[in-house]
């Protein structure tokens, strides 16, 4: 049966004490290092002094977050807490599908990739019907018109677009 | 008079109207899509908007702001889930009365509820911009500070039974504003001597890692619900018949949207929590609410609607965000180097007026789309979760990507993104680091300006403001140790409570224990008794 503090606490259980454990930890490292990465500037008052909001920051992160630590119900690390801690690991694929996209956007081009991207991700995501990969394509095609062909947002062209032929290769720059 | 004309003339714009338009129409959209929310839609256009004139980013951002709460109570009515965090409340009275066969109603009443909110705090705030503006330039470096502090402590507080970690997450904000070259001195601050970390970690980086890729990674990682969609039919104007027949609860609520708004951090949840208690205290049928009540549904819808054009206030007249969507809207002004603050009510204040009257344009606006096109626009709730967050991955990237092209910022978004969806699996807030962010930086620069004048301590709150302010921070913090204090106390009582329950319990088990031996043992004493009685006999 859970007890008063159980009951109150807000959020789940899992994975509490590990995410209290990792930012307290990390909180006091970080504050440990205070000397080295910033500087005590002389003849200066105490409150214009660059050490004194990362101190202010990093104080608060220690101290709340030994405080909440101190706080928390539970004490020990159980089996549910590594599941949990396993499926925050899920994300990273997902995190790295991002990044694989941002590193081909400056060499294969903004329209190409987003085109690969979408039906690409939708596919791995379990969509294998005709409709929903022809509307990913869709929303691809309308991603790259609406922002970088209407909107004018700063995405550079890729680098596989200097090898077109000239009024179609600015085009590609400028617009896709 | 001369005012209204001058607003007016800043909005006769067609790339104006189109904003308007498209804020509205995309604010609708993206409120109703479960999983979306106005936070991620303006984290990801967020960037496109900084090469927009100040009205015209501002007012496709204030759009989607004020517009998606009428959107979130499309599928917080038909289907039980709210669209945006601020609709859950509408989920309460406008899914019963769908399970009873009244989705026309619910809806009509929510957006007359909204539309009337809406429209009574843009009002209101049109005929108090005079009296801010003659109260703002009461407000120094110190009075900002103090109006900032205040701001942290009340959005930390409201984090009932999360308050330590709501607080220490509010002071990971304010470290990582502090990363990079200091300003003044010119010195580094937590590099380590790696480049990229010297031009500091970008505010809108962390927000669309936040907000954005987060919630890309919650969806991905959810499973496909399935929809059954209740038909519409018949008109929607029944609603505003309803609503004339509720003046009291409706004025009461968005006369709470505004007042909680105008404070920094407190906003849509407290509004809608006291305008919905009030509401069910003096209603005439209380024990209708949560089962389909009209004034329930009329409470929570009036009370969200009117908070986004309070909540501009703090941010117009001080330049200080209440929550994380003015936040970012803070960013725009600072990329067309518009300072909002005291200067902005001074000197510019046809500028602000133009804002709140594109606000009210934008309601009736919404209002109009929402009556004629909800039957179509209900089809967006049917988009699945997963693909919906294959979308937003790559919405993100846009907004990323295209704030300096650097790879890095997208290392960095996506490391915020993780540290985001664990908070959300964790049920932890994620605004006070965006908060923490923004008003830290503003705390840093106003505290240095307003100290280089205090010559003792003292002098700090020695102006009638300033002196308010902290009155109001004193008072704020000892409420919060006085509730602290009974809720440890409360725990305390419990919990000794249930020792000696358990005390008693097991002393039952143990009498009960002692009873069936002793039963037991004159059992087998008479057992062996009478064996032993006929053993004597045989011999």
């Amino acid at each position: 049966m859970p007890t008063e503090r159980e009951r109150r606490f807000v959020g789940p259980r899992r994975a509490q004490l590990i995410f209290a454990l990792f930012f307290v930890v990390v909180s006091i490292l970080l504050l440990s290092q205070i000397g080295s990465q910033t500087k005590w500037v002389e003849k200066s008052k105490l409150f214009a002094q660059p050490r004194f909001w990362p101190a202010v920051g990093l104080g608060g992160m220690a101290v709340l977050g030994t405080m909440h630590l101190y706080l928390l119900p539970w004490r020990k690390v159980t089996r549910y807490d590594w599941w949990e801690l396993r499926k925050w690991t899920q994300v990273l694929e997902f995190a790295l599908w991002f990044l694989a996209y941002v590193l081909l956007v400056p060499m294969i081009g903004y329209l190409p990739v987003t085109l690969v991207f979408v039906p690409l991700l939708a596919w791995r995501m379990g969509y294998r019907d005709r409709r929903m990969l022809g509307l990913s394509v869709l929303f691809a095609v309308a991603v790259v018109v609406l922002f970088k062909g209407l909107l004018g947002v700063k995405i550079p062209g890729g680098a596989i677009y200097e090898y077109l032929p000239g009024a179609l290769r600015s085009f590609f720059i400028l617009y896709l | 008079m001369d005012l209204l004309l001058s607003a007016l003339d800043i909005l006769m714009r067609w790339d104006v109207a189109l904003a308007l338009l498209t804020g509205s129409v995309g604010g609708v959209l993206i409120g109703a899509i479960p999983g979306v929310g106005p936070a991620v839609a303006i984290a990801i256009l967020l960037p496109a908007t900084f090469s927009m004139d100040p009205i015209v980013g501002l007012t496709v951002l204030l759009g989607i702001y004020g517009s998606s709460m009428y959107g979130g109570a499309i599928p917080a009515i038909l289907i039980n889930t709210p669209g945006t965090a601020v609709n859950a409340l509408t989920t309460y009275d406008g899914y019963p009365m769908t399970a009873r066969g009244e989705p026309r109603r619910a809806l009509s009443l929510a957006y007359s509820a909204s539309f009337f909110g809406g429209i009574f705090s843009v009002i209101c705030l049109i005929l108090f911009a005079p009296v801010l503006a003659r109260v703002a330039p009461y407000f120094g470096s110190r009075e900002i500070f103090l109006a900032a502090l205040l701001g942290i402590i009340l959005m930390v507080v409201a984090h009932r039974g999360q308050t330590l970690i709501a607080g220490a997450l509010a002071a990971f904000g304010i470290f990582i504003q502090t990363i990079g070259l200091e300003p003044v001195k010119y010195t580094s601050r937590y590099t380590f001597d790696q480049p990229f970390l010297s031009g500091g970690i970008n505010l809108i980086v962390v927000v669309l890692g936040l907000f954005a890729l987060s919630q890309a990674f919650v969806l991905l990682t959810s499973e496909d619900e399935k929809i059954r969609m209740t038909r519409l039919r018949g008109g929607m104007f029944q609603g505003l018949r309803e609503l004339a027949r509720h003046p009291r609860v409706a004025t009461v609520s968005a006369s709470f949207g505004v007042v909680m708004g105008m404070i920094p951090g407190v906003g849509e949840f407290t509004a809608q929590f006291m305008s919905y208690t009030y509401a069910q205290r003096s209603s005439k049928r209380p024990q209708d609410f949560g089962n389909g009540s009209s004034e329930g549904l009329i409470a929570a819808e009036t009370a969200n609607n009117a908070v986004p054009a309070a909540a501009m206030v703090p941010l117009l007249a001080l330049g200080i965000p209440g929550e994380a969507l003015t936040a970012m809207m803070l960013s725009v002004f600072y990329v067309h180097n518009v300072v909002p603050g005291p200067g902005l009510f001074q000197n510019q204040m046809d500028f602000v007026v133009a804002l709140y009257l594109s606000l009210l344009i934008l309601n009736v606006l919404v209002l109009v789309f929402l009556l004629f096109a909800t039957r179509s626009l209900i089809q967006v709730v049917r988009i699945p979760n997963r693909f919906l967050g294959v979308c937003i991955l790559t919405l993100s990237f846009v907004g990323v990507y295209s704030l300096r092209n650097s790879a890095t910022d997208c290392v960095m978004a996506a490391l915020f993104g993780v540290l985001g969806y664990v908070l959300k699996r964790l049920s932890m807030p994620s605004v006070p680091i965006i908060l923490g962010m923004v008003l830290g930086g503003i705390m840093e620069v106003k505290l240095r300006a307003g100290m280089a004048r205090v010559k003792e301590p003292l002098d700090f709150i020695d102006r009638p403001v300033a002196f308010l302010l902290f009155l109001a921070i004193v008072l704020v913090l000892i409420g919060h140790f006085r509730r602290v204090l009974r809720e440890r106390a409360e725990i305390k009582a419990a919990e000794r409570g249930a020792l000696k329950s358990g005390h008693r319990f097991g002393q039952m088990l143990g009498r009960r224990r002692g009873r069936f031996v002793k039963d037991r043992f004159k059992l087998v004493r008479a057992r062996h008794a009478k064996r032993l009685r006929a053993l004597k006999d045989l011999f």
